[in-house]
């Protein structure tokens, strides 16, 4: 611990509440996601020197430009690092390392997104059928590849090598929904959201006798569609000790891609790269976080984060996720994705955001499903797809 | 063999695009191509110019035996895209071909994809013929 930096620390934080936004762009639910942070740091827009954006709503194509005009900021850093659900995690890492290097001062994040007004089939339409030619496209578009059966890829073979099953994968489901019921935000979307089975707790039963959308996996393994963003600002320590609220520092960051390799284990994610770079930072291991905020497209994206972080080794992810261990009044183990991540909360397509601030409520003390006394926590965001290609971003989080 | 007639048309490879074309032509021939590096011996897929091994831009082309085992599956059951969701169920999956290549493609000329299809199944190359393309697919060998 004795050589960890304290040189960043997240000193704002807005996530916008409603799932289903109406007669509103992504720019806008940006920019007041923006100004509420904004409130909660007690920082104005002239304290802004470092933008980080993914191009949700960017104009003209020109991501980090039309940003800047539309908030009206001068950034002197500017990155539009863009790798889908996991960029602001690479955000978080980036906004750290500009800021230690003295080149920023104030970070902002920001993310907004209408997916669901705009009825975007995100897990189960048909992909790379629409631009110009590429390589990729070329190879893969004729097969009928969706999001959730590339996921499911990952799940079958995780299935064959290491006998986990449907069951034990369910839990994750189960756990993740409890939190969503104490989460009044969550709660109200999974009721306007009309989400399957109603507005209630789950149980693996309900999990595994749910549809299957690809084999492996069912419906209720599968993140929700709604709509929603959130922002945060991140400050130098000079900065972040003036806020008001507890300052949660960035303590490590590790990032990395994975992609198809011949002889290759889809079992193994991008997290087993980028979670030694960063907890080597940090000084600590998996074995002393209270908190896991990991990427939820699906159930078999948290089992196969959870053992590349280190949680449990390789292959036994399924019998780490059984037996209630992971809710955020179980000591033992961490709290998982208290908020009610992505499987029962939000999730507009591109999730990372709400990881780093639902980890920041926990660490500040003021999450609907607090775990006394947390310390640590790691946001683990993964972008694109988990069976062939993704990137991730491991951070991890602690308070003085 | 012919699929049999659907009304949607599946999403078939476009070009130009010089990374894949050769590929895509010796399909019209019933061949499945990859790619050997000179060099070093590393085999190239998908198709591209350059050697992901070693420094090189000297590759060949090589005709697979199109054979191997399918590393993992999923049997797809919703899909929005209309070409897709008059085909469903069907079956995508990573087959390992036995030259040491890794693709994508779907697993075809099974009763029922949910019992008939495993992981390490062993399977061969069954090309389906379109207009625009001979497409690559697989079958229990």
């Amino acid at each position: 611990m004795a050589t960890q930096t304290r040189d960043a620390a997240i000193v704002g934080i807005h996530e916008y509440p409603q799932r289903s936004i109406d007669g509103m762009t992504p720019l806008q639910i940006k920019a007041e996601s923006a100004v509420r942070a904004l409130q909660d740091a007690g920082l104005n827009w002239s304290d802004i020197d470092a933008v980080y954006d993914a191009g949700d709503g960017a104009q003209g194509g020109m991501a980090g430009l039309s940003i800047s005009e539309y908030f009206n900021i001068k950034p002197n850093v500017i990155d539009t690092t863009s790798v889908g659900g996991s960029s602001y995690e690479f955000h978080a890492s980036h906004a750290k390392r500009d800021i230690a290097a003295g080149k920023a001062h104030v970070a902002l994040l920001t993310y907004g997104s209408t997916a669901r007004s705009q009825s975007f089939n995100i897990g189960t339409g048909g992909r790379m059928t629409a631009g110009p030619p590429t390589p990729l496209g070329n190879m893969e578009s004729s097969w009928g590849m969706t999001l959730i059966s590339n996921y499911a890829l990952v799940a079958h073979r995780h299935m064959h090598e290491y006998g986990t099953t449907s069951e034990q994968l369910a839990e994750i489901s189960v756990v993740t929904r409890a939190h969503a019921m104490r989460n009044p935000e969550a709660k109200r979307a999974i009721e306007e959201l009309e989400l399957l089975p109603g507005v209630r707790e789950i149980t693996v039963e309900d999990v595994v006798t749910s549809r299957m959308i690809a084999d492996p996996l069912h419906l209720l393994e599968s993140c929700i569609i709604s709509d929603g963003g959130g922002a945060v600002i991140i400050a130098s320590a000079d900065v972040a000790r003036g806020c008001p609220h507890t300052p949660v520092w960035l303590l490590g960051t590790g990032e990395a891609t994975k992609y198809s390799e011949h002889g290759g284990d889809i079992t193994t994610s991008a997290a087993a790269q980028s979670g030694p770079t960063a907890f080597g930072e940090a000084g600590v291991t998996a074995s002393e976080i209270d908190i896991a905020m990991i990427y939820d497209s699906f159930t078999i994206t948290v089992l196969t984060i959870l053992e590349d972080l280190g949680f449990c080794k390789k292959g036994e992810g399924g019998s780490y996720v059984e037996g209630g261990g992971l809710y955020f009044d179980k000591p033992g183990q961490p709290a998982l994705n208290t908020d009610g991540g992505g499987l029962s909360s939000n999730h507009p397509g591109m999730r990372g955001i709400f990881l780093l601030i639902e980890a920041t409520r926990q660490l500040r003390g003021d999450s609907s499903s607090q775990v006394p006394d947390a310390k640590l926590a790691v946001a683990h965001g993964n972008g694109g797809m988990l069976g062939s290609r993704h990137a991730a971003a491991t951070i991890i989080l602690g308070r003085d | 063999m012919p699929e049999p007639k659907k009304k949607f048309d599946l999403p078939m490879p476009k070009f130009p695009e010089p990374d894949t074309e050769p590929f895509w032509d010796a399909a019209k021939n019933h061949e499945l191509r990859y790619q050997v590096c000179d060099e070093c011996g590393g085999i190239v897929f998908h198709p591209r110019r350059h050697c992901t091994h070693c420094p090189s831009l000297n590759l060949t082309w090589k005709t697979s035996k199109g054979e191997g085992v399918i590393y993992s599956y999923s049997v797809v059951r919703q899909n929005y895209h209309p070409a897709f969701r008059e085909r469903i169920p069907y079956v995508i999956a990573w087959i390992d071909l036995d030259e040491g290549f890794r693709m994508l493609s779907n697993v075809v000329g099974v009763d029922d994809p949910a019992s008939d299809v495993s992981i390490g199944q062993r399977v061969r190359v069954e090309w389906q013929d379109f207009e625009a393309a001979s497409l690559p697919m697989f079958t229990p060998a």
